[in-house]
């Protein structure tokens, strides 16, 4: 494990604010489990739960916790300058960063998923929702990582992006589900194990480029910024 | 041995200039980056450890830019004033990560020596998180100091700490040194520059105001015309038998008591009391009205 990887891990799990992770994927297990054992149509619950909840809250509110603390809690508390003063290429410190990150995100939020797609339909759906959980996952983080470079202010960004853009513009604006990692991740599953449950516009070959784009992009921005990443001084 | 340059630096935040077109060159030894608070010390600090872009100027380490080139890191340590330390890992891990991430031979060897350099060892496995302030600091001085840089750049070292360890502190930047390092380190105290360095930079308002040997620097300081304000049982026959003193420049007498303009602060200080005693005239208070280190440091900028 790299030095880095390993000062991120203890960074993310020793912060308190890693116990926020927790509540949203028991929510999610805790529902699905209700539901299958009151013997509920999983036509009725699948979509709330697996897509209203699982896809559109728990994933990328996890991601936004865990992208947004690998990084943007050290610039925030200035412990990022041990780690800059090194003669290390910088991509060298955004990859393991991310993939601390779109790993934690990844196996916090796939396990639920799995649990409860199984509960709803098959062990098909499981695997599938938590495959393409672990892309989502990787996405956000990305993108949330390298939001944490570009604005004093990630989570709050990133919460727009996640309620207003991906939660609230999707319903009404179709145009804009071309540029939701939510909408990918259930265009990604339903093809994986195609059910009545998952529902959406954007086809596949575009879930996957974009998903992809998303990642790069974003991942190769932030090892820009990290370039140029400056400490304003105390009396400015 | 390694130069640090800097030419026709100038750095601004829109409107504000925090720092004006200073240049220098810094070689081996110890070197006081010496001004007030707000002076643009911490400003210049990051420009040379590469933590920030100057506005106009270069900033080189052996003719390498130091902005965007992770590079110099290899010859460059910092201390940076922001006491931030990861508190959940402790003195030796926190080093020895430091060791790792710059890829040295035997990290765990060099992670000890950097340890024993700031005289940590009885404490180096407990959590950095129970420190107190300067114990930090030196965890952090072995931090940068682990891969035994040419060039230490200390934003501040001496805060927090207790006058055995600043003590501790001065003897391990004058070992660098003489070693042949180039340290440099700020301060808005003139005392600890005086006890750590022979040559100093003095910025005041974000320009250079002086540079060279401390003493001569000390000299400008000390023989400015010095302020007392001073209250007597007869401010205007103390006023009459000051004037004729040679080290009294001016006497202004008005309803609160003297303001007394002395140019030489010893001569001064020793006349008073001799004077006072001759006269009968009891002095009931005598305050030096210009001390602050800003006046001292407007004055050189006058000067």
């Amino acid at each position: 494990m790299s030095t880095i990887t390993w000062i991120t891990a203890r960074g993310l799990f020793g912060r308190r604010r890693f116990l926020l992770l927790l509540p949203l994927p028991l929510v999610l297990l805790g529902l699905a489990v209700l539901c299958r054992s009151l013997g509920v149509d999983p036509g009725q619950w699948g979509p709330p739960v697996l897509v209203g909840l699982g896809l559109a809250v728990v994933l990328p509110v996890v991601a936004l916790i865990v992208g947004t603390g690998v990084l943007g809690a050290e610039i925030d508390d200035g412990t990022v300058v041990h780690i800059l003063t090194k003669p290390l290429p910088r991509w060298q410190i955004v990859l393991p960063k991310l993939g601390v990150a779109a790993g934690v995100a990844a196996a916090t939020v796939a396990v639920p998923l799995y649990v409860a797609g199984v509960l709803a339909d098959s062990v098909r759906l499981g695997l599938a929702l938590a495959g393409a959980a672990a892309l989502g996952a990787l996405a956000y983080s990305a993108l949330f990582l390298a939001l944490s470079l570009v604005t004093r202010r990630p989570v709050l960004l990133g919460l727009v992006y996640v309620l207003i853009w991906e939660g609230l513009l999707g319903n009404f604006v179709s145009g804009t589900k071309v540029l939701s990692i939510q909408q990918y991740v259930i265009a990604l599953a339903d093809r994986i194990a195609p059910t009545g449950l998952l529902e959406t516009s954007v086809s596949v070959p575009v879930a996957s480029v974009m998903t992809a784009l998303v990642s790069v992009g974003f991942t190769v921005l932030a090892i820009d910024r990290l370039r140029s990443f400056s400490v304003a001084g105390e009396t400015s | 041995m390694s130069t640090l340059s800097l030419t026709g630096v100038s750095r601004w935040y829109g409107n504000v200039v925090a720092v004006n077109d200073i240049s220098m060159a810094l070689g081996p030894g110890v070197t006081g980056l010496l001004g007030p608070n707000g002076a643009g010390k911490t400003t210049l600090l990051h420009m040379m450890a590469g933590f920030l872009s100057p506005s106009r100027g270069t900033v080189t380490l052996d003719d390498e830019p130091t902005w965007r080139n992770p590079d110099v890191y290899r010859r460059l340590g910092l201390v940076s004033e922001r006491e931030a330390v990861q508190g959940f890992l402790t003195a030796y891990e926190f080093v020895l990560a430091s060791a790792k991430l710059h890829r040295l031979a035997d990290p765990a060897a060099a992670a000890r020596r950097a340890i024993d350099l700031v005289e940590l060892e009885s404490a180096q496995d407990r959590r950095i998180g129970t420190y107190s302030k300067g114990m930090r600091q030196r965890a952090r001085v072995a931090a940068a100091l682990v891969h035994d840089p040419q060039v230490l750049l200390l934003d501040e070292p001496f805060n927090g700490m207790d006058p055995r360890q600043r003590l501790h502190m001065m003897q391990l930047l004058h070992t660098l040194g003489d070693a042949g390092r180039t340290i440099l380190f700020s301060s808005h105290i003139l005392e600890e520059v005086e006890q750590v360095s022979g040559t100093v930079q003095v910025m005041v308002a974000g320009r250079l105001a002086a540079s060279g040997d401390f003493r001569t620097i000390r000299r400008l300081m000390t023989n400015r015309p010095h302020v007392f304000a001073v209250r007597s049982t007869d401010d205007r026959a103390l006023a009459v038998a000051l004037i004729a003193e040679p080290s009294v420049s001016g006497v202004e007498l008005d309803r609160t008591g003297l303001t007394v303009r002395a140019g030489d602060y010893g001569a001064f200080t020793r006349a008073l009391p001799r004077i006072a005693l001759d006269r009968g005239i009891r002095v009931r208070q005598l305050v030096p009205s210009d001390e602050s280190l800003e006046s001292v440091f407007s004055y050189l900028v006058e000067a």
